[in-house]
């Protein structure tokens, strides 16, 4: 039996391969992922390590890995305390900034928006890898005022060399500066993943950044010989200052790994999703291919069994030959997967993320999953046919025409309403639901509505497959018609064929009216309630120096300025988006509508809850609500309920005075300007990119310019996700290309009486091409469909979350269906060639 | 009936091999043939007697490798595939053995088939005159897996009637047929060639067809061995006895 097997295999192996490379692409997708992220987590990994000397000495929640800039120093006495200890063997005393970016030569910022600025006074501590935390590659490190030092790789970005004058975007008074380059260095652990670094004299930095008093943020220890992290970090505690801890250098890897682990988790299964959806769509294309076969197979199979083979013995030949698919798929997959790897380091390289001294490891674990998933995936999707198969009847192999004993359509449409109404019942439950199990319920709710209707596409499909025929029939005549009528031939199988490419396309509808709900509902709020001629920001919200906002307000035609700064505080745990700023100028930035109190008595000790926030945590105005920021906890009351939707972005308004009490730097990340009724725009407008034209991490913005920027994220975003579900259309279409090709191997005598009546190859071409449409236009609308009634129901369901508007964007649906028509003329030509390079003669003789 | 007018089609010398060196196969070997204009002829054979292909390269579906073949005035060699199909589609009609039609399109479509391809519109009287000769009634607008396989073949006759062909090609028409419905799809072709002047060319092995036809031409190896003009079954049996013969002397 399994020569048998293995004989099937290499006599179909172009047809096999198609069904195979849809395994490739899932698993070359799971495999890339874990690669990416693996590696991504070995930089970090690296870096983490890299500067963490034996013990580190920090203000409580200051020195965790997500915390903002901390507002809190220590007294430079207790360096003398830590110094007199036993166990020390050498004391590091720091001073951090985390938005000190390098403008590069060209005037704009090394490493783009996203990854921070470091920056810190020179260090000799030893990391816990045993090499210095701080190396100095070239030139030598700063000692006095207005001399920096810069990392190795942002010098060469920045197109700086020793001696050049660096510009620094900071956020001290005035925002920019300017210093000379005395020496490049390195982190001792090696890359910065597209972090700079700027290294200042100790002195300087702490005149520029710290009043000028001798305080420092955080203090490295390295231990004496024999003196454990633990006995060193015993020992420096009894010195501390009230709420400073001395870490271990173990704990504080430990805690920082676990939560970069976090962050890369959502890395992994946002991408792991999609990783999924490709292979959902490669199980529909696995279970299509072997069910043509099997069923073109069925005399041999009940040839077989004639001749004594037992059902198991099909069933087991047919799931070999899954296996083997399956397993050279994966095989192949890691290997795509890798390449995806590096693809993906470009695509974030773009972004900032630059991994490119990082290592890509191919883990034990990857490969495991990638198999695991590559032959799971297959078994699950030939299972099916090869149950189908098993059950053909030895008689069969005596008939003429054998028909493979299939589940009836109004089967196939009892499962797929069940499975509609169950999906449906998900979505409800999930939207009603919250946080990742109300998302994963959606997320299931659509899968069970995806596939149910899969299953009823059969029939669903059929007016619309008649439609086409009369279409076709008065376009391209009997060609249309012949092309129309081959689609209707099997419906099971068109339908399978088109609900492949129905996924890719639903959830990109359903994506595309979410980013284009979104980008309207942006419209509207701004439109509706900012009330601002001008904002000054940071497209990715990065925050910058209070003194672009101080010198605004100096200018002339101003009214009054709103300084937004940001925080991320916990309530009950969780983590929630709070703004700060004085309620005073609230409206020289935007109009608030309220549903309870009043935003007048906002102020020190007081907060504003959205109104979704306040429903969901039960508050109502003059509960005490404790907002638990990185230095501290700060109990408020709550003075105001605001409505959902507005431009507002938080869910919490504070007084910035709350955020300096939680232990954070006074930063600003939003800059409303409101013109007094006398003065001209331009005046304004010309006067504040006076004051912004050296930062290069501002922009300045009217409120139109402001929507754009925030739509061109949306954008962007979607574009990502397009691309990724891209994929899973590419696998579809491979579906269509594979089925065309067996139903031509199927239709051979079909193809050669045509032919012999006088059907010319062009018009075999055209046929073969046009069916090829058929299947994926009816994919595409059914795709579609399903993507508006998807896309609106999340729309409404968000519409609490600032989704106040439904806008289904039908220019980009139409788009969708015709490139989905392209895309099938393309799967046609392979098919169609095959077709039309036909032997009339031996298509005729083919029995 | 027989013609002194133009041949039909016209073979010249035509030579056909199968295979290479040891195992090489001589389908045809310098056959000339004329069929007649509104003749029914049968080309006769055991197997392997080059028949079919015989009847391959005269429809346009085969080269040979030396000789001619000329269609009415058309001579096919040098045609290129466009050409060859054009003349298919335009000046021959076939019929064969088994899966005769589109599974897709009804009898009536089927029927239309080969003009629709061409993009012409049938003769709307001729396409009447046909239906009744055909006599299939009611079950035109039937798709083919519901018509019986008699049933089916007469509509592959019409369809090969329909475009109105120079000449018509039948490979073993009756072969997959019970004799009742054998009879009445000879009888129809019978028909055609009396009454509308069709000239038919049948490949079979069976004396009832042939003895059907005006003319039998009997092949072995290759070559054109012996022919009998209006012959009946007994005729033929006996021809067929003594090709037989003749073969294993040899």
């Amino acid at each position: 039996m399994l020569k048998v097997t293995w004989r099937n295999l290499l006599a179909r192996k172009v047809r096999l391969m198609l069904s195979g490379f849809a395994i490739v692409l899932g698993v070359a997708f799971v495999a890339g992922t874990m690669i990416f992220t693996d590696a991504m987590g070995g930089a970090f990994d690296d870096i983490i390590e890299g500067s963490t000397a034996d013990v580190e000495i920090a203000f409580h929640g200051a020195g965790d890995f997500d915390s903002a800039q901390d507002n809190r120093t220590m007294p430079a006495s207790v360096v003398k305390k830590l110094e007199a200890l036993p166990e020390v063997e050498s004391v590091h005393p720091q001073n951090g900034l985390q938005s000190v970016y390098i403008i590069g030569k060209n005037g704009k910022v090394v490493g783009g928006n996203g990854p921070p600025g470091l920056a810190f006074n020179p260090t000799t501590a030893t990391s816990m890898t045993g090499k210095p935390i701080l190396v100095t590659a070239e030139g030598e490190l700063p000692d006095g005022p207005d001399e920096v030092a810069i990392d190795v790789d942002a010098a060469d970005k920045a197109g700086y060399e020793i001696g050049d004058t660096v510009t620094l975007a900071t956020s001290g008074t005035p925002p920019t500066m300017k210093a000379r380059l005395t020496g490049l260095v390195e982190f001792g652990s090696g890359g910065l993943n597209g972090a700079t670094l700027t290294v200042f004299d100790t002195k300087f930095l702490q005149d520029k950044f710290f009043g000028g008093k001798n305080v420092y943020t955080s203090i490295s220890l390295n231990a004496a010989d024999g003196v454990s992290q633990k006995e060193l970090a015993a020992a420096a505690q009894k010195v501390l200052p009230k709420d400073v801890d001395a870490v271990t250098g173990d704990a504080s890897v430990k805690k920082n790994k676990a939560s970069l682990d976090q962050i890369m988790g959502f890395l992994k299964t946002f991408l792991l999703v999609f990783a999924g959806v490709a292979l959902v769509v490669g199980v529909f294309l696995i279970i299509n291919t072997f069910s043509i076969l099997v069923a073109q197979r069925s005399r041999e199979l009940a040839l077989l069994r004639a001749l004594g083979a037992s059902r198991g013995q099909v069933n087991r030949s047919v799931i070999t030959e899954a296996l083997v698919v399956g397993l050279v798929g994966s095989t192949v997959g890691i290997g795509l997967g890798y390449l995806l790897a590096l693809f993906l380091r470009f695509l974030f390289g773009k972004f900032g993320l630059d991994l490119a001294s990082a290592d890509f490891p191919v883990s034990g674990w990857t490969i495991f999953w990638s198999y695991a998933v590559g032959l799971v995936v297959t078994t699950i999707a030939a299972v099916l046919p090869a149950v189908r198969a098993s059950r053909i009847p030895p008689m069969a192999a005596l008939r003429d025409d054998v028909a493979l004993p299939e589940a009836t359509l109004r089967k196939r449409m009892i499962i797929g309403t069940v499975l509609v109404v169950l999906g449906a019942g998900g979505m409800v439950g999930g939207l009603a639901g919250s946080g990742t199990t109300g998302l994963i319920l959606i997320g299931a709710g659509i899968l069970f509505i995806l596939i149910g209707v899969a299953l009823m596409s059969a029939l669903l499909g059929r007016p619309l497959l008649n439609l086409f025929a009369i279409i076709y029939r008065k376009l391209f005549g009997s060609v249309g018609n012949l092309a129309a009528q081959n689609t209707l031939r099997n419906p099971r199988r068109t339908g399978a064929t088109a609900s492949a490419l129905m996924i890719g396309l639903a959830l990109m509808s359903m994506m595309s009216i979410f980013g284009s709900s979104a980008s309207a509902s942006t419209d509207a709020t701004i439109g509706k309630s900012l009330t601002s001629q001008f904002i000054v920001s940071n497209a990715v919200g990065q925050p910058f120096s209070p003194d672009v906002a101080h010198q605004i307000r100096k200018l002339p035609s101003v009214e009054g300025v709103a300084a937004l700064r940001q925080g991320f505080p916990k309530v009950d745990g969780k983590t929630v988006y709070a703004v700060a700023v004085r309620a005073q100028d609230i409206k020289f930035a935007f109009r608030v509508p309220t549903s309870a109190g009043s935003l007048d008595d906002l102020g020190p000790g007081k907060v504003a809850v959205s109104e979704g926030q306040a429903d969901s945590a039960g508050l109502d105005i003059g509960d005490p609500v404790t907002l638990e920021f990185q230095g501290a906890k700060v109990t408020l009351k709550v003075a105001a309920i605001f409505r959902d939707g507005g431009v507002v972005p938080g869910n919490y308004m504070v007084t910035p005075d709350t955020l300096v009490k939680g232990g954070m730097v006074p930063l600003d990340s939003m800059v409303f300007v409101t013109k007094k009724d006398s003065a001209s725009t331009d005046d304004l407008q010309a006067g504040i990119e006076r004051i912004t034209k050296d930062l290069p991490t501002v922009t300045v913005k009217d409120p139109d310019g402001y929507a754009d920027e925030q739509k061109s994220q949306i954008n962007q975003f979607l574009y990502m996700i397009y691309g990724l579900l891209g994929l899973s259309v590419i696998i579809a279409i491979l579906g269509v290309v594979n089925t065309l090709s067996l139903s031509v191997i199927e239709r051979t005598r079909e193809v050669g009486l045509l032919r012999a009546v006088g059907l010319s190859r062009r018009q075999l071409r055209t046929m073969i091409r046009l069916e090829s449409v058929v299947v994926a236009v009816f994919g595409a609308l059914l795709g579609m469909v399903m993507g508006v009634v998807f896309g609106s129901t999340l729309v409404w369901a968000l519409k609490d979350q600032g989704l106040t508007e439904l806008s289904i964007p039908w220019g980009m649906l139409a788009i969708f269906v015709l490139a989905s028509a392209i895309l099938g003329v393309l799967a046609a030509v392979f098919p169609a060639r095959r077709a039309a390079r036909l032997d009339v003669l031996k298509a005729i003789a083919t029995e | 009936m027989t013609t002194d007018a133009a041949p039909a089609a016209r073979v010249a010398n035509l030579t056909k091999t199968y295979g290479m060196g040891q195992a090489v196969v001589r389908a045809l070997d310098d056959v000339t043939l004329e069929i007649g204009a509104g003749e029914f002829t049968a080309v006769m054979g055991p197997s392997g007697s080059g028949k079919s292909t015989l009847m391959h390269c005269c429809a346009a579906l085969d080269k040979a490798d030396t000789g001619t073949v000329h269609i009415g005035e058309h001579e096919l060699t040098g045609m290129n595939d466009k050409q060859l199909t054009r003349l298919r589609r335009d000046e021959i009609g076939f019929v064969f053995q088994s899966f005769n039609l589109v599974p897709t399109l009804t009898a009536d479509e089927n029927i239309k088939l080969p003009m629709a391809i061409a993009g012409r519109k049938p003769d709307q009287e001729w396409y009447d005159t046909v239906i009744s000769t055909v006599d299939l009634g009611s079950r035109l607008k039937h798709k083919p897996s519901e018509l019986s396989g008699g049933q089916q073949q007469r509509v592959a006759v019409a369809r090969a009637l329909a475009s109105r062909p120079s000449i018509m090609f039948a490979d073993e028409p009756t072969g997959n047929l019970d004799s009742k419905s054998g009879a009445e799809v000879l009888t129809l072709l019978r028909d055609s060639v009396d009454k509308h002047g069709q000239t038919i060319v049948m490949v079979t092995h069976d004396p009832v067809a042939a003895a059907y036809t005006d003319r039998v031409v009997f092949l072995a190896d290759g070559r054109i061995v012996d022919e009998l003009r209006n012959p009946d079954r007994e005729a033929i049996l006996d021809k067929m006895a003594e090709l037989t013969a003749r073969e294993l002397e040899a």
